[in-house]
C-alpha cells in the first residue's frame, strides 16, 4: 500500500506519457458518465409512484400503510381541531371522512394509477 | 412456549438521573444504536482510508453504499437532491444496519420501536418543511394547492392535501416499525413452534416443516430488512423532491 502511495507522488512531478495517456482517459471516462447521469436523471424523475418495491408483499405493505396514514391523519387533525375550537364531535367526524379521502388519494398516488395531473411535463420546466 | 414479544423489551443498562420525573435511561436500544454508529463510521473509515484507483474489498463495499444511495437520490429528488445526500445516506446506513443487527440471533431489533422510527420520519418532514419555507417561503404551501382545478373543489381538496402531507410521517414510520415488528414476531412464533413439537413426543415428527418454514422466512426478513431501509432512502428523497420543487 505504502509502496504504491510513493509511486503515485513521484508521478505527480515528472509524468511519463503513460500517466498523460491514462488521465486522458479518465477524463473522457469523467464526461461520459456525467452525460450517462444526465440523461438518467431526465428519464427517471420523481413520481411519488416510484417507491418501487420489488416484492409483492412490499407493495401491499406499503399501500395499506398509506391508506391508514391517511386516516390517522385526518382522525388526529380533527381532535386536535375540535380540542383548540370547542367543537366536539364534529372536527373529528368531518376530518376523519376527509382523511379517508386523503388515505385513498394516496393509496391512488402510491400505485401510480393516477399520476398527479401536472407531474410529468411539470419537471421538465424552468425548475431544471 | 417463549414469549414472541420478550425480544422487543428495553432493559436499562444505566441511568443517567431523572428530567421531569423520568427516567433518562441508557438502554440497550442505545446500546445498538450506538454500536450502529461505531460501525458504520468503521466501516466507511476503513473503506475510505486506502483511496486506491482499482478498490480492494471494503472499499468496493463502501463505493457500492454510495452508489447505491446517490443513485436513489438523484432519481427521486434529482440533481439539486444531491445536496441532501449526506442526510439521505446517513438515514440510510443507520436503518439498514440497525435492521441487519435485528437479525443476529439474540439481537434487538431497534426498528421494531415506533418512537425511533418516528423520530426520523419526523426528521424527515422537519427538514422538507423548514427547508422548503426557507427556499421558496409561501410559496412552499403551494403544494397544497392542485392546478387546474375548479376554485370551488379546492375547498375540499386542500384539506385533503394537508391531511395526506401530515400523513407522510406517519405512514413513513408505521411501514419501518410494523415490517420489523411483524417480521420478528413471526419468525419467533414459528421458531417456537419446533421447539414446541419436539417437546410433544410423536408429533415432533412434523418439526421439520415449521424448519423449513423458519428458515425461509429469515431469508425475507433479510430481504425486508434491506428493503425497508431502501424505502425509507427513497420516500425521503420524494419528499425532498417536493422541498425543492413545490409547484407541482
Amino acid at each position: 500500500m505504502s509502496n504504491d502511495g510513493s509511486q503515485s507522488g513521484a508521478g505527480g512531478r515528472d509524468r511519463d506519457p503513460k500517466d498523460v495517456e491514462l488521465s486522458a482517459r479518465l477524463q473522457r471516462l469523467e464526461k461520459r458518465l456525467g452525460e450517462a447521469r444526465d440523461t438518467g436523471k431526465d428519464r427517471t424523475i420523481s413520481s411519488s409512484a416510484r417507491g418501487s418495491d420489488p416484492s409483492a408483499m412490499g407493495k401491499a405493505f406499503r399501500l395499506s400503510t398509506e391508506f391508514i396514514a391517511g386516516i390517522i391523519a385526518g382522525a388526529g387533525l380533527g381532535w386536535g381541531l375540535d380540542n383548540v375550537a370547542g367543537s366536539r364531535p364534529w372536527g373529528m367526524i368531518v376530518m376523519t371522512m376527509l382523511g379517508f379521502g386523503a388515505g385513498i388519494w394516496n393509496v391512488m398516488r402510491a400505485s401510480g394509477f393516477l399520476r398527479p395531473p401536472d407531474r410529468p411535463g411539470g419537471d421538465a420546466g424552468p425548475g431544471n | 412456549m417463549a414469549d414472541p414479544i420478550h425480544q422487543f423489551e428495553l432493559k436499562t443498562i444505566a441511568s443517567l438521573g431523572k428530567i421531569g420525573g423520568s427516567e433518562i435511561a441508557f438502554t440497550n436500544s442505545s446500546l445498538y444504536m450506538l454500536g450502529a454508529v461505531g460501525l458504520i463510521t468503521l466501516f466507511m473509515l476503513w473503506g475510505t482510508s486506502s483511496r486506491a484507483m482499482v478498490p480492494g474489498r471494503i472499499q468496493s463495499m463502501v463505493e457500492l453504499c454510495y452508489e447505491f444511495v446517490a443513485d436513489t437520490v438523484r432519481s427521486s429528488a434529482g440533481k439539486e437532491g444531491m445536496m441532501f445526500f449526506p442526510f439521505v445516506f446517513s438515514l440510510f446506513m443507520f436503518i439498514l444496519v440497525l435492521n441487519l443487527a435485528g437479525m443476529l440471533p439474540y439481537g434487538f431489533t431497534v426498528t421494531s420501536h415506533i418512537i425511533i422510527t418516528a423520530a426520523m420520519a419526523l426528521l424527515v418532514i422537519g427538514t422538507v418543511v423548514v427547508y422548503g419555507v426557507m427556499k421558496h417561503g409561501m410559496h412552499f404551501f403551494d403544494l397544497f394547492v392542485p392546478k387546474g382545478v375548479h376554485p370551488a373543489m379546492l375547498a375540499i381538496l386542500v384539506p385533503i392535501e394537508v391531511i395526506s402531507f401530515l400523513s407522510r410521517p406517519i405512514s413513513l414510520s408505521v411501514r419501518l416499525f410494523a415490517n420489523m415488528l411483524a417480521g420478528h414476531i413471526a419468525l419467533k412464533i414459528f421458531a417456537g413452534f419446533i421447539v414446541s413439537l419436539l417437546a410433544a413426543g410423536a408429533w415432533g415428527i412434523l418439526s421439520p416443516l415449521p424448519l423449513a418454514l423458519t428458515v425461509a422466512l429469515t431469508a425475507l426478513e433479510m430481504l425486508v430488512a434491506v428493503l425497508q431501509a431502501y424505502v425509507f432512502a427513497t420516500l425521503t428523497s420524494i419528499y425532498l423532491h417536493d422541498a425543492l420543487h413545490p409547484g407541482h
